[in-house]
């Protein structure tokens, strides 16, 4: 009898393991969507579509990638849906924003944190900018940092929304500096406050990077700093990091973008995606579309991930301490 | 004129391809409910990768001014309006398509669109670099009174009684409250995760318009004379034309304010169609037709939301602003060809730009003359026997409320309000006043939060809100907008005594 019990026991381990190696041998079998937690047409939303692009070519994965909106509260409403009502199948991906979903989670009222998700691989980084109208009075950043000193609370800064990493950004100006801004989360993302910014409703703002480079290229505004740890020597290598600048700031507010599954995926579904993934993000065409759109690459592997999420959540955990 | 100089950009054989099937695509596209504007050009720019920046710009251009338009479709022969844009097309369409005139619905319809999409693309021709300077006048505190006096309309929009109307706003309103707030993150009235996301306002316009119709017409029964359908005469197409040549009226105020509201950034389409619509009753001497199927209120809205396409690209060509969301995935579009809406659009690729704009100009006269061919047999919808009817705008519904986001959530939140619909107009209340409710909240909360923000780092929220002239021009606007209601209320009161008196 009890030999009975162990060969069942062996034979049904060693169906189940068949069956996953199958699943992992057939899968992708059909396509891949992406929960993306931003509108169509913004960054996240735009560069998510060109690095899954060739998703569906033979030596990539050779299903396509779909790409679905989930927006909402600054991309609460997506991860939330994604942690909750997502199938842990590896059919469902979505795409991760850091620091804000870490921040958000840290500040709670959100059903998920780092440990809900699995990362993938990383597609790009995108440091926060400190931007003004082109007529401002403000030329550089000590400038703008020095009139914040002196009328407390009175400089506007534009940014995407709370807990992002525009608002990372300000949180670490303001303690690294010791002045008061006034931080005005816009509805709308990052292109509602870059509108902000170049009409003049605020007298400053933090945007993105890649969509700082277009609005100076296009006249209408002018870059004080980077919020990074080395100047951008490919699209703004003339602008100071706020290092440089004299304030300690560090890369904490940088937005990674990547995509993650799941937690409860099948680890050889994990495994097959974190192999494939930052291939397809390497691929030629992927580049050159992403360098045309000013959007700055920064491929990094699961484990380079895990270790960066890791250091996040302490960073922002010791920032978001006093709030 | 330098835009005469790039037609041949248009008429090169794959660019003209691209806008003949980005015409008829959008327009199946836009007929199909669930699938907005923003949607269907999303959809679309995979296919731009693989073409050349003029060539995908021409795709995305023409997709997007015939979804606008194909939303007529689905609103006039279902009632289900595709896009917040057709709300009010579906008002006076709906009805006239009832009474067997589908076929001159469809017509007027493309026809207003056809020329209220031209002057539109004109005036971004011509008017752009006035324009993108007023588009930038617009900050938090006028975009709230804008909201605020759109607003002030809702108690006169399609509604016998004045105080249903406002009613009907205000449950809109609140429904707009619901999930977390965009600016600050709040969460509200979520009890169910389905909610979380807020209401989806194309999920809800579906809903509200589709489901208490379908509803009515199970409640109807297999009696034979509701499975005998209705007659479909033969509309000529001539006779469309002189009618629309007679519109002046209605065409011209639903160009004009189509073309204001789809300039300002935030507001965009939305409520184009709807603002149009209302005031089109105002000005005209047959107020009580409305709503019953004539054809004024059509045309007004119409020519509304295909004027407003034009200039709501005014900000995002000259100024790199997105002014709706349909104009951000535009953005996307272009940028992934490395080109850089702005000055850099305009001085270093003219060709890609007015190729683009001049393809629109195009692209208009293609959408009324592909509209105008699908109008003849798609108006014999009408003739399906209404149990086949309603089971069709069921799975419709269903589908299109599905799609907008791979979301069940979306499909529970459509049946309930379609079901609390059907009761409510039970009752002599109507849902388009609701869902400009449900759109106008968000635009006044965001935007009044933001402004006090701002105001309070500034001189604080009564100079902010109260001072400056557009701020002033918009709450005259406000109070008279209000005032006239209430007047026009009371005299259709003592009217409807002195009838009863002389009776």
């Amino acid at each position: 009898m009890n030999r009975f019990i162990k060969t069942l026991a062996v034979g049904v381990t060693a169906a189940a393991l068949s069956a996953g190696a199958t699943f992992a041998a057939d899968y992708p079998d059909r396509p891949i969507g992406v929960a993306v937690s931003y509108g169509a047409g913004g960054a996240t939303d735009f560069q998510a579509r060109i690095v899954t692009m060739v998703a569906g070519n033979e030596d990539v994965l050779g299903q396509p990638i779909y790409i679905v909106n989930k927006p909402g509260a600054g991309g609460r409403v997506g991860w939330n849906w994604f942690a909750t009502e997502a199938e842990a199948d590896g059919y469902t991906m979505s795409a991760y924003n850091i620091p804000h979903f870490i921040a958000q989670s840290i500040k709670g009222g959100v059903s998920y944190s780092a440990d809900s998700f699995e990362p993938i691989a990383n597609w790009g980084a995108d440091p926060a900018v400190v931007v003004v109208g082109k007529d401002s009075q403000f030329n550089t950043i000590n400038e703008m940092v020095d009139y914040a000193k002196e009328n407390p609370g009175k400089v506007t800064l534009s940014g995407a929304g709370l807990f992002v990493g525009h608002h990372i950004a300000a949180l670490q100006i303001e303690k690294a500096t010791g002045a008061k801004f006034a931080y005005i989360p816009t509805k709308g993302g990052g292109a509602a406050a870059m509108k902000a910014v170049i009409a003049g409703d605020v007298l400053g703002g933090i945007n993105n990077l890649s969509d700082a480079f277009r609005a100076q290229q296009a006249g209408n505004v002018k870059i004080l700093g980077v919020a990074d740890i080395e100047r951008n020597t490919e699209f703004l290598p003339d602008v100071p990091t706020l290092k440089e600048a004299g304030y300690d700031v560090d890369n904490a507010s940088v937005n990674f973008r990547g995509l993650m599954v799941k937690k409860g995926t099948p680890q050889a579904v994990i495994d097959k995606l974190a192999a494939k993934v930052p291939e397809m993000f390497a691929h030629a065409r992927v580049a050159k579309r992403m360098k045309a759109g000013g959007s700055p690459m920064k491929i990094m592997s699961r484990t380079e991930v895990q270790a960066m999420w890791a250091k996040r959540q302490e960073t922002l955990k010791e920032l978001l301490a006093g709030l | 004129m330098e835009f005469l100089s790039y037609f041949g950009g248009v008429f090169e054989p794959t660019a003209f391809l691209l806008l003949l099937g980005g015409t008829i695509g959008g327009l199946i596209l836009g007929a199909t409910p669930g699938l907005s504007p923003t949607m269907a050009v999303a959809l679309l720019i995979p296919f731009t990768f693989h073409l050349s920046p003029t060539q995908g710009l021409i795709l995305l251009g023409a997709a997007y001014t015939s979804t606008v338009a194909g939303g007529a479709v689905s609103a006039i022969l279902l009632k289900i309006p595709g896009a917040p844009a057709n709300i009010a097309t579906a008002l006076d369409g709906n009805a006239m398509a009832k009474n067997g005139e589908g076929a001159r619905a469809l017509h007027l319809s493309f026809l207003s669109s056809g020329i209220g999409g031209v002057i539109g693309v004109l005036l971004l021709i011509f008017l752009t670099p006035v324009l993108a300077q007023w588009a930038l006048a617009f900050g938090p505190s006028h975009l709230f009174w804008m909201a605020i006096l759109g607003v002030t309309v809702i108690g006169s929009l399609d509604s016998r009684s004045f105080v249903k109307g406002l009613l009907s706003g205000c449950i809109g309103l609140w429904l707009s409250m619901i999930g977390f707030d965009d600016n600050l993150g709040a969460q509200r009235f979520i009890f169910t995760d389905s909610l979380a996301g807020g209401i989806n306002i194309i999920a809800a316009l579906i809903g509200l318009f589709a489901i208490p119709q379908v509803l009515d017409m199970f409640s109807k029964g297999r009696n034979s004379s509701v499975i005998e359908a209705i007659e479909v005469p033969k509309q000529a197409f001539m006779e469309s034309l002189r009618e629309i040549m007679r519109s002046g009226r209605s065409l011209s105020i639903g160009t004009i304010f189509g073309s204001i509201i789809g300039l300002i950034p935030g507001v965009g389409g939305q409520i184009a169609g709807l603002v149009a619509y209302d005031q089109a009753k105002k000005f005209s001497p047959d107020k009580e037709k409305f709503g019953t199927g004539h054809p004024e209120g059509l045309i007004a809205a119409e020519s509304a939301n295909n004027a407003m396409v034009g200039p709501s690209l005014v900000p995002l060509l000259t100024l790199s602003i997105p002014g709706s969301p349909t104009a951000a995935v535009l953005l996307g579009g272009l940028i992934i060809h490395g080109i850089f809406p702005g000055s850099d659009l305009f001085d270093n690729h003219p060709q890609v730009a007015w190729t683009f704009i001049n393809s629109m100009l195009i692209g208009q006269i293609l959408m009324v003359i592909f509209g105008i061919y699908t109008a003849s047999w798609a108006a014999h919808i009408a003739r399906a026997p209404v149990p086949i009817m309603a089971a069709a705008v069921m799975v419709l519904a269903l589908f299109g409320a599905y799609s907008v986001q791979q979301s069940m959530g979306d499909v529970y939140v459509m049946l309930s309000l379609g079901v609390g619909m059907f009761f409510l107009e039970k009752f002599g209340f109507s849902a388009a006043p609701l869902v400009l409710g449900l759109i106008l909240g968000p635009i006044a909360e965001s935007n009044f939060t933001t402004g006090s923000l701002i105001a309070n780092a500034q001189d604080g929220p009564i100079i902010y809100f109260m001072t400056g002239t557009l701020n002033l021009f918009l709450i005259v606007l406000v109070v008279a907008s209000i005032g006239y209601s209430f007047w026009s209320n009371m005299m259709h009161g003592k009217m409807a005594k002195a009838e009863r008196a002389t009776s």
